[in-house]
C-alpha cells in the first residue's frame, strides 16, 4: 500500500510524465533542466507496470510541459504519456509524438560539420527505417540517437 | 513552363528531382552543340575555393568564361580574411554575395555550401563540401552516361573500387536511382557500399547485386564507373592487395558490348591500364571535358530564365 501511494501521490497542479522508458528518467530531468527549477519534483525509477515491465515517472508541480518539450521527449521515450493536472485532476492526457525535425536542440556529432564551427541553429530530420536516425540539415549525415551527447 | 531552377541553389543531388536533372542534361547537350558565348555577359560569378582543387575550379571558371561571364574569387583560404583575421564564414560570404550574381563554393567542412545559400540572396552552387556533396560532378557523370548511351533508362551500370568512401559514387548512385537501371557493385568487403545506400535502393525497388570481380559481369555492362582506391583509408598490405585485384585490363574487354563506356572521376592511379585509353570504350577524358558543359548548364539555368523544360534548344 505504501509502495502504491508513492507512485500515485497526487499533485495539485503541474505535469506527470508517465510510461518513460527505463533508464531515461534522469536523462530527461537533466536535458530539460527540470531539476534547476524550484518546483517540487518526484521521480520514480524502474517502477513496475501492469504488464510486468518497468518504467520511469516524473511529476513536476506548477509546470506545464509545452508542445515543443513534449515532442522533444519522444526522442528519449517514444511511448511516454503526459498528464496535465489542475486541482488534483487530470485535465489533459496525451502521448508524446515524434516531430519531423528538431531545431536548435542537438549539436551535430560530426566534428567537421559547419554547424560546429559557425554560430547557427542546428536542424535534424527524423528518419525512420529499421532504426530511428537523425539526419543533419547541414552535413546530411545520419546518426543513431546514441551518437548525441545530449541524449546519452 | 518556367525554368524551375532559375535563381535556385545547387547544394545536394538529393535536392534535385528527375525532371530537374533531365533539364540540366538537355541544356548541357544544347550548350555543347551550340555554344552561347554571350549568355552570361555582364554577370560576375564568385569562385570561392576555401580548399584547393584543380579540375573543379578550372572547369567552373572555364564554364563561366565560355558563357561570356566574369570571375572573381580566390583559390586558397589562406589569403582570405576568414583565415587571416578570424572572420566567420557567414560574414565572409555575405560580403562576397553582395558583389556577385552567383556563387560557387568549395569548403573543407560539410554543410558550408548550404549555410552559404542561407546567407546570401544569389544562387549558390556547391563545388564540394568536405566529404558530403559535389553535385555538379554527379551531373557531369550523368551527362556522360546520357551522351554515350542516349538514355538513362534500363542500363547495366557497374561501380568498381572504393564504394565505401567515394563521394562521387554515392551521389551518382543516388541520382541514377531516379531512373530504372540495374546496378552492380564490385569491391573488396572492406570497401563495400554502405548499408544506408543499399537501404535507399531497396526502398526504391532498384535492382542491384554485389560481385567480387569485374570479369563476372563485364560482358553484360553498358557503363563501368571505376574509382581510385584511396591509400590513406587502408592498411598498406590491404591496399596493395585490393589495388592489384580491382584493375581494369584491356584483355577483359574482348567480349564486351559495343556500347560499353568506361568512366572515372579522375585522378586515376593504376586501376585502369593505360592501353585501354586508346580503345573506343575509354570515355574518362571526354567525361572530364563534359565538366565544362555540365557546369555551363547549371550556371545558365540558375542565372537565366531562357531554358525551359522541352525547350532546351
Amino acid at each position: 500500500m505504501t509502495h502504491k501511494n508513492l507512485q500515485v501521490e497526487a499533485i495539485e497542479q503541474g505535469s506527470v510524465i508517465d510510461h518513460i522508458s527505463p533508464q531515461q528518467g534522469i536523462k530527461i530531468l537533466k536535458f530539460f533542466q527540470f531539476n534547476n527549477k524550484n518546483e517540487k519534483i518526484t521521480i520514480g525509477l524502474n517502477l513496475p507496470t501492469n504488464n510486468g515491465e518497468s518504467k520511469d515517472l516524473i511529476k513536476i508541480e506548477n509546470l506545464f510541459i509545452s508542445n515543443t518539450q513534449a515532442n522533444q521527449l519522444a526522442l528519449f521515450t517514444p511511448n511516454a504519456t503526459i498528464n496535465q493536472i489542475k486541482n488534483f485532476k487530470v485535465v489533459h492526457k496525451y502521448k508524446v509524438k515524434l516531430p519531423t525535425s528538431f531545431i536548435g536542440m542537438l549539436s551535430c556529432p560530426n566534428s567537421n560539420c559547419i554547424c560546429r564551427h559557425e554560430n547557427v541553429k542546428t536542424t535534424f530530420y527524423i528518419q525512420k527505417n529499421t532504426t530511428l536516425k537523425l539526419k543533419c540539415h547541414y552535413c546530411e549525415k545520419s546518426f543513431d540517437r546514441t551518437f548525441f551527447n545530449e541524449l546519452y | 513552363m518556367n525554368n524551375p531552377l532559375f535563381k535556385k541553389n545547387i547544394i545536394s543531388i538529393a535536392d534535385l528531382s528527375r525532371n530537374e536533372l533531365e533539364l540540366i542534361l538537355n541544356v548541357a547537350k544544347s550548350l555543347k552543340e551550340t555554344p552561347q558565348p554571350a549568355l552570361l555577359k555582364n554577370k560576375v560569378i564568385a569562385s570561392c575555393f576555401f580548399e584547393s582543387s584543380t579540375r573543379t575550379r578550372l572547369s567552373f571558371e572555364t564554364a563561366v568564361l565560355r558563357l561570356g561571364g566574369n570571375v572573381i574569387g580566390f583559390d586558397d583560404a589562406n589569403n582570405t580574411s576568414l583565415f587571416k583575421k578570424g572572420e566567420t564564414l557567414v560574414d565572409s560570404v555575405k560580403v562576397i554575395g553582395a558583389y556577385a550574381d552567383a556563387f560557387f563554393i568549395r569548403h573543407p567542412q560539410e554543410g558550408a555550401a548550404r549555410l552559404t545559400a542561407e546567407c546570401v540572396d544569389i544562387p549558390v552552387i556547391n563545388a564540394g563540401d568536405g566529404t558530403n556533396q559535389h553535385p555538379t560532378q554527379t551531373v557531369l557523370d550523368l551527362f556522360s552516361i546520357f551522351e554515350t548511351q542516349q538514355t538513362l533508362e534500363n542500363l547495366n551500370i557497374a561501380f568498381v573500387g572504393d564504394l565505401k568512401y567515394s563521394r562521387t559514387v554515392h551521389s551518382l548512385v543516388q541520382a541514377i536511382s531516379l531512373f530504372s537501371c540495374n546496378l552492380f557493385f564490385i569491391s573488396a568487403n572492406t570497401l563495400a557500399m554502405p548499408d544506408y545506400i543499399l537501404e535507399a535502393l531497396d526502398k526504391k525497388n532498384i535492382s542491384y547485386s554485389m560481385h567480387k570481380s569485374i570479369e563476372e559481369i563485364i560482358d553484360s555492362l553498358d557503363i563501368i564507373y571505376i574509382t581510385r582506391v584511396q591509400k590513406e583509408r587502408l592498411h598498406e598490405t590491404e591496399y596493395q592487395h585490393i589495388k592489384s585485384v580491382f584493375v581494369l585490363k584491356k584483355s577483359m574487354l574482348s567480349n564486351v558490348r559495343e556500347n560499353l563506356r568506361i568512366l572515372h572521376p579522375l585522378p586515376r592511379i593504376d586501376e585502369i591500364e593505360s592501353d585501354i585509353d586508346s580503345t573506343p570504350y575509354a570515355y574518362y577524358f571526354q567525361q572530364a571535358k563534359n565538366a565544362i558543359y555540365a557546369r555551363q548548364a547549371v550556371l545558365a539555368l540558375l542565372l537565366t530564365n531562357k531554358f525551359t523544360k522541352g525547350d532546351e534548344e
